[in-house]
């Protein structure tokens, strides 16, 4: 893509924007990384000059019994999310694929638009409707509203696989005598199991950052984001930054599993299995 | 490709569609329903009455919040995609592919960090003995009042909204035609001016597409206005919110829910059509 012809290009406005990137990038980072830094220190009410290296705020949060709750509780539903959003979302995927059919563009949208919603009011709706079938309060209903925002995003990580597939594939599974679902099991999934997996791993690490809908229909089986939201709530607590960086570190080796899957071996388009 | 309906194929296309109407198009559907249910002694009952939107709609409080929430989302839609442009520019046409990747790959990884902690971690930066304000202080200013301002809400909408932003304006800037660009400098077609004429243009759909994104995010959010903005002026989220948690008033929250929908839509709709605006067809 670099290479045309540069006319017109003068150097201090490209130095002016190279800079102008590098502080975008810091206003994006120093949140993050001030989470980061401020979870070893020790001051109460963090600000700079630091204090000291501690990890007191790690041992607070590890020797609280309602964060170690609140992480079973997110693990629990993040992995559960994760596998039924992604089913859920590669058989919305596969269809987009192979089938045309009437109403296929109201299906598509029910399949993408939930995480259009705002996280407020479908937390509400999710909450009244909830409450009304008896599901509300409990880590189910936490898991069911979670899948109806995750899986759009499997489906679309799914479905740009499946775009890459060569669309003579399957057919000339089923002219070698293969029925449908043996081509689908030995060539589809083999050819989608990268994205299947980068699909589980951000549908999971989505999960575990949600705290709008789980706050409102969670009840007393509070998510970890939930419970960041109570300290939030109450007296301001560095406790945040060591649940923080620790979530952090989990999305983000999730997150990175799923690029290593999606980009590195699995993009090539012969897999051999 | 082949038409007929197979169990093959409805055992994959049906269960996100079942699961999809059971818990996304019922509850929204019910929320309709609900913002006509009565409350009484704390306790909802069925009903079709019209009360709760006569109610909500008859309080001053309530279109305040609308405006305010409007506005400041309006705001944030504009000011994130500003902000946003030349960062986006310069990613997508100043640097290697390698580079770009990296950028792609660093603007992902926002999404992936708790925004709650982002948030909090703003309140460390912008309060009175913040770091900002000792930063100030040691030159000699301040200290200034950040938190609890809706500077501080635009902050904070920022952080939620501007790396998606970035990213779909990036999305549609490497997809736009070198070739114009080199024929608009050949014509000796200034650069301010390119941008404007040339770049803009051609990507006036995913920049559109940005924006809303960013509105519908600040629309909304309810933690900026709270945490950062200090709950005031109130918006429409944080008016859901109290009304939810501490008044057993679901109904009402129910008409807010649903107001706030309706405007999403038309905002949306004419997004949309103002994005597509003379393409194909």
């Amino acid at each position: 893509m670099s290479g045309s012809a540069e006319l017109n290009r003068s150097r201090t406005v490209d130095w002016a924007l190279m800079l102008y990137v590098v502080l975008a990038y810091a206003f994006v980072f120093a949140p993050i990384a001030a989470s980061f830094v401020f979870s070893f220190n020790s001051d109460r009410f963090p600000s700079i000059p630091l204090g000291e290296f501690s990890l007191d705020w790690y041992r607070a949060v590890a020797t609280d019994p309602l964060v170690w709750d609140g992480a079973r509780n997110t693990l629990f539903v993040g992995l559960i999310v994760g596998i039924v959003s992604t089913a859920l979302g590669f058989g919305a995927a596969y269809t987009d694929y192979r089938y045309k059919f009437a109403g296929k563009q109201v299906y598509l949208a029910l399949a993408l638009l939930p995480p259009t919603i705002p996280v407020i009011i479908l937390g509400l709706a999710m909450l009244a409707y909830l409450s009304r079938i008896n599901l509300s309060g409990n880590a189910l209903s936490v898991i069911i509203s979670h899948v109806v925002v995750c899986a759009p995003f499997a489906m679309a990580i799914i479905r740009l696989r499946l775009s890459q597939m060569d669309p003579a594939l399957e057919p000339a599974a089923w002219n070698l005598g293969a029925s449908e679902w043996m081509a689908m099991r030995h060539v589809i999934v083999p050819f989608c199991a990268p994205a299947i997996f980068g699909a589980l791993f951000i549908t999971m690490a989505v999960s575990f950052d949600e705290f709008a809908v789980a706050w409102f229909v969670s009840g007393l089986n509070e998510t970890l984001p939930v419970k960041v939201l109570g300290f939030l709530q109450g007296q301001v607590s560095p406790r945040i930054n060591a649940i923080g960086t620790f979530v952090f570190i989990l999305s983000m080796t999730l997150v990175i599993l799923a690029q290593l899957l999606l980009s590195g071996r699995g993009a090539k388009p012969a897999d051999k299995e | 490709m082949r038409r007929p309906i197979t169990l093959y194929g409805l055992t994959f296309s049906l269960p996100l569609l079942i699961w999809q109407v059971l818990f996304f198009v019922f509850p929204l559907l019910f929320l309709v329903a609900l913002s006509f249910w009565t409350v009484k002694n704390f306790v909802m009952q069925p009903d079709f009455d019209p009360v709760n939107w006569t109610t909500i709609y008859g309080r001053a409080v309530f279109w305040q919040a609308y405006g305010t929430t409007l506005t400041l989302a309006a705001a944030a839609a504009v000011l994130t995609s500003a902000l946003a442009f030349p960062a986006s520019y310069a990613i997508a046409f100043k640097l290697s592919d390698t580079a770009r990747r990296w950028a792609v790959f660093l603007m992902v990884i926002p999404f992936f960090t708790s925004y709650l902690v982002r948030i909090y971690s703003w309140q460390i930066f912008l309060s009175d003995n913040g770091i900002i304000n000792v930063i100030l202080g040691g030159i000699g200013l301040g200290p200034f009042q950040m938190l609890n301002t809706v500077g501080a809400t635009m902050i904070g909408y920022l952080t939620l909204a501007f790396p998606l932003v970035v990213l779909l304006q990036l999305f549609s800037l490497v997809f736009i035609d070198r070739t114009l660009i080199e024929a608009a400098h050949n014509m000796r077609c200034g650069r301010l001016r390119t941008v404007f004429e040339v770049v803009i243009p051609s990507a006036r759909t995913g920049l559109v597409i940005a924006a809303l994104f960013c509105f519908i995010l600040a629309f909304g959010d309810f933690v900026s206005p709270v945490y950062l903005g200090g709950g005031e002026p109130t918006t429409l989220s944080i008016l859901i919110t109290d009304t939810t948690k501490s008044g057993q008033q679901w109904p009402r929250a129910a008409v807010i829910a649903l107001t706030m929908i309706g405007t999403l839509m038309v905002v949306a709709f004419a997004a949309v059509k103002f994005a597509y605006k003379g393409k194909s067809k």
